[in-house]
């Protein structure tokens, strides 16, 4: 059985965008993390929803993986791009289609 | 458990000296702040390291009973 901090590693690593959420992409739970959905359909990318809510080792661990207190959190080829602030003003300065082109997963 | 914004201010500050720190309440509720904080300090740091920073000053509260903090940082020249 996998630990996990090796889950997580799994996702990140094995999915070129990968969200872990509150909730759903179709039914998110919290403001936040509904927030960073719509801004990555609105880019029209495909990428990885979880739900950390379905598991409290996850809630949990999520936040010791990249030493990161809040959820969403946002990975992009493996590398932690931010929570949900940090991807709304990366979204609005037009940085995230920027990096998003760079790691080719637009 | 909700936070005061002048408790927010001060943990920021007390974590990071030279910063300055702008706190709003965001819902009027004492549970929704924004806070926009402004560090020389965050020089040559990326944003994740720069809010990690604002994260520590607040020492594992962020997440848990500050649930609710929309962040801004950066550096006075931007």
């Amino acid at each position: 059985m996998a630990t996990t901090h090796e889950q997580i590693d799994n996702e990140v690593k094995t999915n070129d965008i990968v969200l872990f959420m509150k909730g759903t992409a179709d039914m998110p739970m919290c403001g936040f993390s509904g927030r960073t959905v719509q801004i990555l359909q609105h880019l029209g990318v495909p990428f990885k929803d979880v739900n950390v809510l379905a598991d409290e080792a996850l809630r949990n661990g999520i936040k010791e993986y990249t030493n990161w207190p809040t959820i969403p959190q946002l990975y992009i080829k493996g590398e932690f791009v931010g929570g949900s602030d940090i991807v709304m003003e990366m979204f609005q300065s037009g940085e995230l289609k920027k990096l998003l082109d760079e790691k080719g997963v637009a | 458990m909700a936070m005061s914004a002048q408790d927010i201010e001060r943990f920021i500050k007390e974590g990071i000296p030279d910063a300055s720190v702008e706190i709003r309440d965001l819902a009027g509720d004492g549970n929704h702040y924004a806070a926009n904080v402004i560090s020389p300090t965050f020089k040559g740091m990326n944003r994740v390291q720069q809010h990690q920073l604002v994260y520590a000053a607040l020492k594992g509260r962020m997440g848990g009973e500050l649930h609710a903090l929309a962040l801004q940082t950066s550096t006075p020249q931007e």
